[in-house]
């Protein structure tokens, strides 16, 4: 499988993922807030600021249906995470095409190396 | 397990940012040694799937659910430095845009799952690899160890957090037990997620699994293929 048509698969379930299958995840609190509430120490959380987004508690602001509201805000935050982290892994990245052991595809600049 | 506002009192959480922002400044300048023109895409995609499978809350009886945290999983996909990054954007569009996890625990929730989650899993992955025979689908068993030990190890640093600096007067040891319980019961969960995850990717791009290096059979094939396009 070619780069680009892995990562556009990869990217496809990633949104599937968050789109569609987390309207069936479970909804119980989980481990950390399943705790939180037994041994007595929930109600020292404060409300989470509000940033303004509309996608606060992976609901989309405006979109009354449960399924596509969860739906957007996960299709959105992929895309969010995708741009933030692709951007700058691209920023970082080393130019002279070689990461680690691989064989580089073109001669390595000498300024480059560290 | 991502920490609230307000769990945490401010010394505590300025500490924890204090370590984040160290873990985070060291790794923006080690990844560069892990990114390139073929990986850097490919770590963007693992931190949107690391987003994606956090949403996946699966049950782990009682009442309780657990969900993928993905250190163990992106350390062995792209390099443990890579990684941190990944799981580090993660919770930051998870604070800003999904308010989930605080905004003044932003710092403590990196140090867990993008510090703590990530080194011990790939310190566990890279020792079990050592034990188990070489060969390709050592890989995703020893990715499932790294994943397995990685959430407990987690949960034990944030109950060291909360004995420091809980706000809530509870015994230490009580809630120490409780996190380390249910978080051995989740981390069988990404265990299972990060194991078939990892043997997925090595059956169709084993070039891009960091951590098979020298382990999968057709690399150099795959490779040149992988440059080219």
């Amino acid at each position: 499988m070619r780069n680009r048509r892995f990562l556009l698969a990869g990217l496809l379930v990633a949104l599937l993922v968050a789109g569609v299958g987390s309207y069936y995840a479970s909804s119980h609190p989980d481990g950390l807030e399943y705790v939180a509430g037994k041994t007595g120490f929930i109600d020292s959380q404060d409300e989470p600021v509000d940033t303004g987004s509309p996608f606060a508690d992976y609901s989309t602001k405006g979109v009354d249906d449960e399924r596509l509201s969860g739906g957007l805000a996960g299709v959105a935050g992929v895309l969010l995470t995708l741009v933030i982290g692709g951007g700058l892994f691209w920023v970082l990245r080393r130019r002279d095409g070689s990461a680690g052991d691989v064989a580089p595809a073109e001669p390595p600049v000498p300024a480059d190396a560290d | 397990m991502h920490v609230p506002d307000g769990f945490l009192d401010a010394p505590t959480s300025i500490a924890t940012g204090v370590v984040a922002a160290a873990g985070v400044g060291l790794a923006l300048r080690k990844a560069r040694t892990e990114l390139d023109d073929r990986t850097a895409p490919m770590a963007g995609l693992v931190a949107a799937f690391v987003f994606a499978g956090q949403m996946i809350n699966f049950p782990v009886g009682a009442g309780t659910s657990g969900h993928l945290l993905g250190g163990a999983l992106a350390a062995v996909l792209v390099g443990p430095w890579t990684a941190m990054l990944c799981i580090s954007v993660v919770l930051l569009v998870q604070g800003l845009f999904m308010a989930d996890g605080g905004l003044t625990a932003l710092g403590t929730n990196i140090t867990l799952m993008a510090i703590v989650g990530v080194v011990v899993g790939y310190g566990v992955f890279r020792l079990a690899l050592g034990v188990l025979p070489r060969r390709p689908g050592s890989v995703p068993l020893a990715a499932a160890a790294g994943a397995l030990v990685s959430v407990p190890a987690a949960a034990s640093v944030f109950s060291l957090l909360f004995a420091i600096g809980g706000t809530a007067d509870i015994a230490p040891a009580k809630v120490l037990t409780a996190m380390v319980g249910w978080h051995l019961v989740i981390g069988i969960g990404e265990a299972v997620i990060t194991g078939l995850v990892v043997s997925a990717v090595i059956a169709s791009r084993p070039d891009l699994v960091r951590g098979a290096r020298g382990y999968a059979g057709r690399r150099s094939h795959l490779q040149s293929e992988g440059v080219g396009a």
